[in-house]
C-alpha cells in the first residue's frame, strides 16, 4: 500500500499551467538585467521539474531540467540575455505545455517539436559562454547513460530527515530515485532510532539513511535533489577517496531494484492515516503561494479564494444566525411595544444579506484581464509569423466578469485577435503606403455598459472589404445577387458558415472556419456580437456579453395583472406622457418627443399579447429605455418598487423567450419576468414586419 | 508484526446487506392520472411531486397550453396544461385540479415541467409484457406521445412518453 499519488495530480497540472503561463508572460516583459523576473521564471520552471519529477511525468522532467539550466545561466548572469534566446525559451515554454498535455491526456505528444526545441536548447547551452558545468548536466540529461569520460566520484550521503518530513509531502523514496538517475546508488537504512511500536507516531518517520552514490555529478547537483527536503534534514555529503568502495562494511542495497528501497520506505508509507494527504496538499499549496507572492501577476485557471474572504464569509454567516436567532425570539411573544426593535432587527438582516451577498458575488468575478493576459503573447508570435509590426493596447482590465462566463469567452476573442492582426492589419508596405505608421495597432478594450460586459478587438488595419463581402456572399448563394444590404447586414455576412475572403489561406487564419463558431459561442452566453468598419481605417469587433448570475437592480413596473422586471441600468427615465408630445408618422408610429430625442412607443400590452388596464397612450407611464443606442418608451401601468433581483435562467426548464432575459422571484414568493430590452425592440419589429405582410396580402 | 494483516482485520466500510429488505412490488411503477374521463400513466420515477393549482406567472407570447412558471423552492418551473396540448376536455382549474411536476431527463437536457391535469388517481404496477402497442391511428395526441396502452380492469390505460413531453414547441409571434 502507498499514498495514491495520482490524487495530487490535478492540482500539480493547474499549477504548472500557471507556471508556464506566468513564465511566458514574464519572458515576453523580460530586460536585461532584470534579476526579478528571470528569478521567477527560474522558480516556476523549477516547481515544475521538481512536480513531475514526484509524479513520474519523466519527459517533463527531462525537457524542464535543460531549460531549467539555462535560465540558470541567465540568473547568475553567466549569459546574457538576448533575443534569440527568449523566443527559444518561448519555444520550450510551448513544449512543456505539449508535455504536460500529453501527459495528463495519456497519449503521446508530437516528439518532433520538442527534440527540435531540446537540440536548440543545448545548442545554445554549448555556447561559447557555458561553463563545463552545464554542458555535463546536457550530456547526462541527453543521453540517460551517463558519459564515461567524466570523472567518477564515490559520494558518501547522509540523510538524516527531521521525524515530520513525510508530512510536508516529501517522499524519501522519490528523492532516492531521483539520485539514482545520476549515477548508482546504494540505500542502506539506519532502524536503531525506532522508537517501540507503542509510542510510534503514524504520521512520523523514524528511519535514517546512509547512501553512496557513484556518479559522475557534482555535489551540486546532489544538493539539488534533496533542495525541497534541505530544511527539514541534516544532509552530509562527503566524497570518498577510496576507490574501493568494496571496503565498506556495509552490505549495500542497489537500487536498481527499486522495490527494495520501497520494502525500506513501505514501514512509514503503511503507518500513514488518511489524513496524511490533507496535510500535502496544505504544504504544496502554501509552497505555491509563496512563490505566488514573488511574482506580480498571478494567473490561474480556477478560483482560489483567500482564506480572508472565507473567513469573512464566516463572520457574515454567522452574524446572520445571529440575526435570526433574534428575530425568531423577538416573534415568540410578540408585541406591539417590540415593533422598534422588530425593525432594527430586519435593518440588520438586510444588511447582513447585503454584505453576504456582496462576498458571495466577489469571489466569481474576476478581472477580465485573466482573458486578456494570453494576448501579447499571441500578437508577439503572430506578428513573428506574418512579419507585420504590431502592438497590442489592453484597456480596461479590471474590469469584472463572472469567472463562467471568462471561461467560454477566452476562445472565441483569441480567434477574433487572430484575424485582427492576419487580415485586419496590412503589411509595412502597405501602410506606409496609405501613410499610415508603419505599425499597427491592436486595441482590446473591456468596459460596462448596461448590464452587459462589452469587450471590443479594434485594429486600424484595412477595414473589411464590403464589396469582396457582398461578392463572395452572391457567389455562394448567401444572398441574392441583386439584394441591397445594409453596411450591418453586409458584416453580418462575415458570420455564416463557410464564409472567408481571405485572398489567401494562411495557417493563422482564412479557412472560414471559426467566425460562425466565434458568433454561435457568443449567443451561447447570451451575448451578441457587433461588427463596425471603414475601408482603409480599420475594423471594431464589439462583443456584448451578460453578467450572468450577477444579481440586478431593477425597477418594477406592472402591466395588467404582470409585474416585470426592468433592468435599472437600461433605463433613461420614467415620465408621464404629455399629449401634445406624441407624435404619430409614417402610417401608425407613434412617436414621443423627448428633447430633442424622437422616441418610438412600446406598448408592453401589445408585445405580449396581455390584458392591460390602460391602452391610451395619453397620461400613460412611459419608461424610457436605451439599447444598442436605440432609445425607446415602454408604456407600462404602473411604476412600482426598485429593488435588486437575483436573474433565474427561464431556458433551463423552459426555453429562451424573445424579450425576456430571465425571471427572479420576488419577495412574496411569485415569478416575474426581467425585460431584455433589445429582445423587445426585436418583436416589435418583427410585429411591424407580420404587420406589413398581411396588409400587402390584403392588398393583393 | 505486519501491519497489512492489521489493517485487512478492519472491516471495510461502505458495504452494507441488502438481506432483510423486501421488494414488495415487481415489474415498473406508473402513476395514473385523469384528463377529461380518460386515463393516463407515466413513470412514477420522473415524478418529482404533485402540487395543487396554483395562478402561474404568464410567459410573454407563449403556446395557449404553457399557462406560466412557478417558483417551486426557488426554481423556476414551466406549467403546461395537458389538457389543451392534448386537446382533451376542457381546461377548467378547480380544486381538485393537479400539477403534476415531472423531472425529465433526456440526452440534450434535465428539465423540470409541471403538467396540469384534472386528478391524479393510482400507482400501477405493470409488467414489461402487459404493456400494448397503441392503434396508430384515431384521437387527438400525436402518436409519438404514447409509449402504449395497459389494461386494467375494463379500463384501458394510455401510458405516456415522457421523453416527448419535454419537448416545448419554440414561440410563434402572433
Amino acid at each position: 500500500m502507498s499514498i495514491d499519488l495520482s490524487q495530487f495530480i490535478p492540482s500539480f497540472l493547474e499549477e504548472s499551467f500557471e507556471g508556464l503561463e506566468l513564465m511566458e508572460s514574464s519572458l515576453l516583459n523580460l530586460e536585461a538585467g532584470d534579476n526579478e523576473t528571470i528569478h521567477s521564471i527560474f522558480r516556476a520552471a523549477h516547481s515544475i521539474k521538481g512536480g513531475a519529477g514526484t509524479f513520474g511525468f519523466y519527459k517533463v522532467t527531462e525537457f524542464t531540467h535543460l531549460v531549467e539550466t539555462l535560465l540558470d545561466e541567465m540568473r547568475d548572469g553567466r549569459r546574457e540575455i538576448v533575443q534569440s534566446d527568449v523566443e527559444i525559451l518561448l519555444g520550450a515554454v510551448d513544449c512543456i505545455r505539449l508535455l504536460i498535455e500529453s501527459a495528463r491526456d495519456e497519449k503521446e505528444c508530437d516528439d518532433e517539436k520538442i527534440i527540435q526545441t531540446s537540440k536548440l536548447l543545448s545548442q545554445t547551452l554549448h555556447n561559447e559562454n557555458t561553463t563545463e558545468r552545464s554542458e555535463e548536466s546536457i550530456d547526462q540529461n541527453l543521453n540517460s547513460d551517463t558519459s564515461d569520460e567524466a570523472p567518477r566520484h564515490h559520494w558518501n550521503i547522509e540523510f538524516l530527515p527531521e521525524h515530520q518530513l513525510v508530512q510536508t509531502g516529501n517522499d524519501p523514496l522519490l528523492l532516492f530515485n531521483a539520485l539514482a538517475e545520476l549515477g548508482e546508488l546504494s540505500v542502506q537504512a539506519n532502524v536503531d532510532n525506532l522508537p517501540p511500536l507503542t509510542d510510534m507516531c503514524a504520521e512520523e518517520l523514524y528511519l535514517q539513511w546512509q547512501l553512496t552514490l557513484v556518479s559522475s555529478c557534482s555535489e551540486q547537483e546532489i544538493e539539488e535533489v534533496f533542495e525541497w527536503v534541505e530544511d527539514e534534514c541534516q544532509l552530509n555529503i562527503s566524497e570518498l577517496d577510496t576507490l574501493n568502495k568494496e571496503n565498506n562494511n556495509q552490505t549495500p542495497v542497489t537500487i536498481a531494484s527499486e522495490n527494495q528501497v520501497a520494502d525500506s520506505t513501505q514501514f512509514y508509507l503503511q503507518n500513514t492515516t488518511p489524513e496524511t494527504p490533507k496535510e500535502i496538499k496544505n504544504s504544496s499549496s502554501k509552497n505555491s503561494s509563496t512563490e505566488k507572492t514573488a511574482a506580480k501577476k498571478v494567473e490561474v485557471s480556477s478560483i482560489r479564494v483567500g482564506v480572508d474572504k472565507v473567513d469573512s464569509l464566516i463572520n457574515l454567516v454567522g452574524e446572520l444566525v445571529i440575526t435570526q436567532s433574534m428575530l425568531s425570539e423577538l416573534g415568540n411573544d410578540f408585541n406591539l411595544d417590540k415593533v422598534e426593535r422588530l425593525n432594527a432587527g430586519l435593518e440588520q438582516l438586510l444588511q447582513n444579506t447585503k454584505e453576504l451577498q456582496e462576498s458571495v458575488m466577489r469571489i466569481r468575478m474576476l478581472p477580465i484581464s485573466f482573458a486578456f493576459n494570453r494576448f501579447p503573447r499571441l500578437i508577439h508570435d503572430l506578428s513573428k509569423k506574418t512579419g507585420k509590426s504590431i502592438e497590442l493596447i489592453i484597456k480596461g482590465e479590471q474590469t469584472e466578469l463572472d469567472k463562467t462566463v471568462m471561461e467560454q469567452i477566452g476562445d472565441p476573442l483569441v480567434h477574433l485577435v487572430r484575424n485582427a492582426a492576419d487580415h485586419g492589419i496590412e503589411t509595412a508596405e502597405v501602410r506606409l503606403a496609405n501613410g499610415k505608421p508603419e505599425q499597427g495597432t491592436i486595441t482590446l478594450d473591456a468596459y460596462h455598459q448596461g448590464g452587459n460586459i462589452v469587450i471590443e478587438i479594434n485594429d486600424d488595419g484595412g477595414g473589411i472589404d464590403r464589396q469582396a463581402v457582398l461578392n463572395k456572399a452572391k457567389e455562394k448563394g448567401i444572398v441574392d445577387a441583386n439584394a441591397t444590404l445594409t453596411d450591418a447586414q453586409v458584416f453580418d455576412l462575415l458570420f455564416e458558415p463557410g464564409f472567408s475572403t481571405a485572398k489567401e489561406v494562411s495557417d493563422i487564419s482564412g479557412r472560414g472556419v471559426g467566425m460562425d463558431v466565434v458568433k454561435r459561442n457568443i449567443q451561447s452566453l447570451g451575448g451578441r456580437i457587433q461588427v463596425e468598419s471603414q475601408q482603409g481605417k480599420g475594423s471594431t469587433f464589439r462583443v456584448h456579453l451578460p453578467l450572468t448570475l450577477a444579481i440586478l437592480d431593477g425597477q418594477l413596473v406592472r402591466v395588467g395583472r404582470e409585474v416585470y422586471i426592468i433592468p435599472l441600468i437600461s433605463i433613461v427615465e420614467s415620465l408621464q406622457v404629455q399629449n401634445e408630445l406624441i407624435n404619430r408618422v409614417s402610417g401608425d408610429m407613434v412617436l414621443y418627443r423627448l428633447r430633442d430625442d424622437n422616441v418610438p412607443v412600446l406598448p408592453v400590452y401589445q408585445l405580449f399579447n396581455l390584458p392591460a388596464n390602460n391602452t391610451e397612450l395619453s397620461n400613460a407611464l412611459l419608461v424610457v429605455v436605451e439599447a444598442d443606442g436605440q432609445k425607446v418608451g415602454l408604456m407600462v401601468d404602473d411604476l412600482l418598487a426598485q429593488q435588486q433581483v437575483v436573474i433565474k435562467s427561464l431556458k433551463d426548464n423552459y426555453q429562451q423567450v424573445e424579450g425576456i432575459s430571465g425571471a427572479t422571484i420576488l419577495g412574496d414568493g411569485s415569478v416575474a419576468m426581467i425585460l431584455d430590452i433589445p429582445g423587445m425592440i426585436n418583436i416589435a419589429l418583427q410585429k411591424a414586419q407580420y404587420e406589413q405582410k398581411q396588409l400587402e396580402q390584403e392588398v393583393m | 508484526m505486519n501491519i497489512q494483516t492489521l489493517a485487512s482485520e478492519i472491516p471495510e466500510q461502505g458495504e452494507q446487506s441488502l438481506e432483510g429488505i423486501d421488494f414488495i412490488t415487481s415489474g415498473d411503477q406508473y402513476l395514473t392520472f385523469l384528463l377529461s374521463q380518460e386515463q393516463y400513466c407515466i413513470d412514477i420515477l420522473c415524478v418529482e411531486e404533485i402540487r395543487s393549482w396554483e395562478n402561474p406567472t404568464k410567459i410573454p407570447n407563449a403556446p395557449d397550453y404553457v399557462k406560466g412558471v412557478i417558483n417551486m423552492r426557488g426554481v423556476i418551473v414551466p406549467i403546461i396544461d395537458l389538457r389543451q396540448k392534448f386537446n382533451i376536455g376542457e381546461a377548467i382549474y378547480s380544486e381538485t385540479t393537479v400539477v403534476i411536476v415531472l423531472t425529465i431527463e433526456s440526452p440534450e437536457a434535465t428539465k423540470t415541467i409541471g403538467f396540469v391535469v384534472d386528478a391524479v388517481s393510482d400507482v400501477l404496477n405493470v409488467e414489461q409484457q402487459e404493456i400494448k402497442p397503441a392503434p396508430p391511428f384515431g384521437g387527438c395526441i400525436s402518436p409519438h406521445y404514447i409509449d402504449g396502452l395497459v389494461n386494467v380492469g375494463d379500463k384501458v390505460v394510455t401510458l405516456l412518453n415522457v421523453q416527448a413531453m419535454q419537448v416545448i414547441e419554440a414561440h410563434q409571434l402572433n
